[in-house]
């Protein structure tokens, strides 16, 4: 039987603005301006931009302001109003050798052309708590070293021609990437579809998937070949004017991560390469999602799938916080009628049980005698 | 190419309030298939794109609706600037490829067959066909039933293609895939989804 | 040739336009004391690009995420077109860059815009740029490799 009851909406709409009320806090504390956001928690912004797959630093930072700095729900917010917005089109790939570099390293060469930039990294740091930030002490600005504008090459430049190293894929004029917007997951997807998938996956689940591999759950032995982290000039091809219009820079992260390969019946043994691009400045993302990318190569590069992160159903359909969230969240829903149905089985299946007892014990008396 | 400036004008004045009368319109039409719905929000599109036909367009298509011109829009540069413009829409180059058709010439298209008729899985991945007719009246009549329909409806489009008849019925057979119609002419549409069933009449 | 040219000169325009800061703009603009008068073709609105990478880095393209970028076109009073494309939600920043690409198509209003808007947005543009270069570059590691042997 299904029963319909009515009734909360007093309880929440109070809730709703006791929520407003317990997100603005202390009134004697100066509200946050989006500005503040976007400007000083400019990695929490980054990742909702990420998980959210919409770059818009400022609605992020309102995602956050909305949310309580509770980033999942902020992700979720964005994820929704981007529904709301029509699709214009598409933009020529970015060309991230084209980047405007604030930071690059590569952990396989030294003396890469370029060199190592570290740029505005955690690395390094002693990770003691800075009691001046308890304050708005004055803050220097950056160095600053006037140099010749030396190129920052690629990592698949250094070694290519050797075939020790994966050639750099060559670029096709094929059909549309898939869209995972647009069309329900069917598996296996291709590659173009997995990284769109892991570019906007749960940094959380798929850093604890990538450490996974580390740990011999998938076989990668990895190297971080380069991390790159800067802007990159978006166009997207006007119709009517016949050409591609410049529309801005976004802030992008890319790594190469290098897996040592042994080789297949086909292929000789070499370096193969797993790759991350996420918006913003978000390395740990990236270098996840890069190793997790390689894993999932697994049948492509004939490896035998043994674990989870090369399983593409298991890392593509889990990876996603907002589906994972609203599966999860759901069971606050009212379950009440299930839950007395089950209450009736459990019920009758302890009444079954105590009767099995029951004639069992007899039994037992009779053993013991 | 860059297109010329009369290409580009006669779009919605009023983007959000006309493209919700005529999304209202081309709703109801479909909630009450074989009943004619006047919309008013009309688009000043070029010839020979109608100025309905021109208004679902740029209610209904994006960037992510391909759409399939048959030959008689299609020989026109100006209607594809326009839509293009306006819509943002892909042009298929094959009918099957095309989330949406719009046909200027109804009585001489390819059969609904030809068209993406969705999957048993994803019956949704088929065609939505929008056919420019001349009137709504005056054609062979043509009674419906089925969903949305009380008791039976009967219309009489002019310009449909000869065996409109018989290939409704293949259409009704491959439910529930198929494919689904937008009839316009002048400022009225009728629609006809998959699910009106022809009633077949002796004689 | 001249084509291209003219091509290249409105892209390297709407580049500028795309990427400077609103109030700048407003602010040149008013210097310029140009008023047009121009009809809306299309927007300004609001809506998604689908940002698009390559597959390690180099091959077959895949979807990235979207980005919020806004339109705009305008005709001015003697039919010149004019179009403009800019990442975030800035409506009224969209319809100016429309009305100066459009004012741009004729070659003299061009050659004004382009001296007193485009020029010194794009100069503060590049110094930024440097700027942020020039502090990227000190955070450049110098290896120096220690006395090695055995004395």
């Amino acid at each position: 039987m299904y029963v319909a009851v009515k009734g909360g909406e007093a309880a929440i709409d109070n809730a709703h603005r006791l929520l407003a009320d317990r997100r603005r806090g202390d009134r004697s504390v100066p509200a946050l301006t989006l500005d503040q956001i976007a400007e000083q928690l400019a990695l929490g912004v980054d990742r909702v931009m990420s998980e959210g797959s919409l770059y818009d630093r400022r609605l992020a930072a309102l995602a956050i302001k909305q949310a309580r700095g509770d980033l999942i729900e902020a992700i979720f917010l964005v994820r929704a109003y981007r529904t709301t917005l029509p699709r214009f089109g598409c933009s020529e790939p970015v060309d991230t050798s084209a980047m405007m570099v604030e930071r690059r390293i590569s952990a396989c060469y030294k003396d890469l052309p370029g060199g190592q930039l570290l740029g505005p990294t955690f690395d390094y740091t002693h990770r003691l708590l800075d009691e001046e930030l308890d304050g708005d002490a004055e803050v220097e600005p950056g160095h600053q070293r006037a140099d010749a504008h030396e190129p920052v090459s690629r990592i698949a430049d250094i070694l290519g021609g050797e075939g020790l190293i994966e050639e750099d894929l060559e670029q096709s004029p094929l059909e549309e990437p898939g869209d995972i917007n647009q069309t329900p997951m069917e598996f296996p997807l291709s590659r173009a579809m997995r990284l769109q998938s892991l570019s906007r996956g749960d940094e959380g689940f798929l850093l604890a998937l990538g450490y996974s591999t580390q740990r011999g759950y998938a076989r990668s032995h990895p190297f971080a070949g380069e991390i790159r982290i800067g802007e990159v000039e978006v166009e997207v091809f006007s119709p009517e004017l016949g050409f591609a219009v410049p529309v801005g820079r976004v802030q992008l992260t890319e790594c190469q991560m290098v897996n040592q390969f042994k080789g297949s019946a086909k292929a000789a043994p070499q370096f193969t390469r797993g790759y991350g691009l996420v918006f913003g400045q978000s390395e740990r993302k990236a270098m996840a999602m890069a190793l997790c990318d390689r894993a999932l190569r697994a049948e492509e590069l004939g490896e035998d799938i043994v674990a989870p992160p090369q399983d593409q159903e298991f890392v593509i359909s889990h990876c996603d916080n907002v589906q994972a969230t609203g599966f999860v969240e759901h069971l606050k829903l009212p379950h009440y009628v299930d839950f007395q149905a089950e209450l009736g089985l459990v019920r009758a299946m302890r009444a079954e049980h105590a009767e099995r007892q029951a004639e069992s014990l007899p039994d037992m008396k009779e053993a013991a005698e | 190419m860059q297109a010329e400036a009369h290409m580009l004008e006669g779009g919605f004045a009023e983007p959000v309030l006309e493209a919700q009368a005529t999304f209202r319109a081309v709703m109801d039409a479909m909630a009450r298939p074989a009943r004619a719905v006047k919309t008013g929000s009309r688009a000043a599109p070029p010839a020979p794109l109608t100025p309905l036909a021109g208004a679902i367009a740029c209610t209904l298509m994006d960037a992510d609706t391909p759409v399939w011109l048959d030959p008689r829009l299609s020989g026109s540069e100006a209607v594809r600037v326009w839509l293009g413009f306006h819509t943002g829409v892909r042009f298929a180059a094959a009918p099957t490829d095309a989330a949406f058709a719009l046909i200027g010439d109804a009585s001489d298209m390819p059969p609904f067959d030809r068209f993406a008729q969705g999957t048993q899985e994803y019956p949704d991945r088929s065609a939505t066909l929008i056919l420019q007719l001349d009137s709504l009246e005056g054609g062979a009549p043509l009674t419906f039933r089925g969903s949305g329909i009380k008791g039976e409806a009967t219309i009489a489009p002019h310009g449909l293609p000869a065996d409109f008849a018989a290939q409704w019925g293949e259409n009704t057979r491959r439910f529930p895939r198929g494919v689904d119609l937008v009839l316009t002419a002048g400022d009225r549409l009728i629609g006809l989804p998959r699910s009106a069933r022809l009633v077949a009449r002796e004689g | 040739m001249e084509a291209e040219a003219h091509i290249a000169a409105r892209k390297n325009r709407m580049s500028v336009l795309a990427r400077c800061k609103a109030g700048r703009l407003q602010e040149l603009w008013d210097g310029l004391g140009l008023s047009p008068v121009h009809r809306t073709l299309r927007g300004p609105e609001s809506g998604l690009v689908m940002l698009r990478g390559r597959v390690g880095g180099t091959g077959e393209a895949f979807n990235l995420g979207e980005a919020t970028v806004t339109r705009a076109s305008v005709k001015l009073e003697d039919g010149s077109v004019g179009h403009a494309m800019a990442l975030g939600r800035d409506g009224a920043k969209a319809r100016l860059s429309a009305i100066i690409d459009a004012l741009c198509q004729n070659l003299e209003t061009a050659v004004l815009i382009d001296a007193e808007m485009i020029a010194p947005m794009r100069a503060e543009l590049e110094r930024a740029d440097e700027t942020r270069r020039q502090q990227t570059a000190a955070t450049r590691v110098d290896f120096f490799t220690m006395v090695r042997g055995e004395d």
